[in-house]
């Protein structure tokens, strides 16, 4: 499985890698696209040589943390339509709190330190880099 | 002398006009804010990057004065904005 990925995400898949009999809870986080504004997409782009290497960084910090989950996780490129999902975090461990608190880490620690970008795309053809003063 | 690639991405790659430049520097000791002071003289498009941009060596962050050396690939990222 990779972690970045130009095709819809396959949560059946990232759940399918981390659940066992052992692990009796698992946590799923979708992040999906929103219509505000009049966003009707969002075109995701990456330096992706850096983010899989911090992806990679990432989920051996929450292994570390805490070793008897298992995490995966697995963010989506290109142009995503309002309700798709941008990324998928699952993390599964033998009790329902690591599995939260683990899947929480995750998405925190992405949103601050993955070089992924996002421009937000509009039905009258604007678009517009979030969070790059223009 | 200094060869180093230098990596645009986002809205740094829409104001440049690409992905990717080469720039040389002559010293030895040359820091990332050296080369960004060459490509700002050098790549058409590239005044107008912020002055201290978040910059990264072979895919590591790092601050602006880092020394780079031959053959380094130096990435500048606009804002992080994954999720």
């Amino acid at each position: 499985m990779t972690h970045l990925t130009r095709e819809p995400i396959a949560v059946a898949a990232l759940l399918a890698a981390v659940q066992g009999d052992e692990r009796g809870g698992t946590c799923v986080f979708l992040g999906t696209v929103r219509s505000d504004d009049h966003v009707t997409a969002i075109d995701y782009s990456a330096y992706d040589e850096m983010a899989l290497a911090e992806i990679t960084t990432l989920l051996g910090e929450a292994h570390a943390r805490w070793p008897n989950a298992r995490v995966t996780l697995q963010h989506r490129l290109g142009v995503i339509p309002v309700g798709e999902a941008s990324i998928a975090i699952v993390a599964a461990a033998p009790h329902r709190d690591e599995a939260f608190a683990a899947c929480r880490y995750l998405i925190e620690e992405v949103k601050q330190r993955l070089p992924i970008w996002k421009k937000e795309l509009r039905a009258d053809g604007s678009a517009t880099w979030v969070g790059q003063p223009t | 002398m200094a060869r180093v690639t230098v990596r645009f991405f986002a809205r740094y790659a829409e104001l440049t006009g690409c992905e990717s430049a080469a720039v040389s520097i002559a010293s030895d000791a040359a820091t990332v804010a050296d080369v960004l002071a060459r490509v700002r003289e050098s790549v058409p498009g590239a005044q107008q990057l912020p002055a201290r941009p978040l910059a990264a060596i072979n895919r590591h962050q790092v601050r602006l004065d880092a020394r780079v050396q031959d053959g380094d690939e130096l990435a500048l990222l606009p804002p992080l904005a994954g999720g």
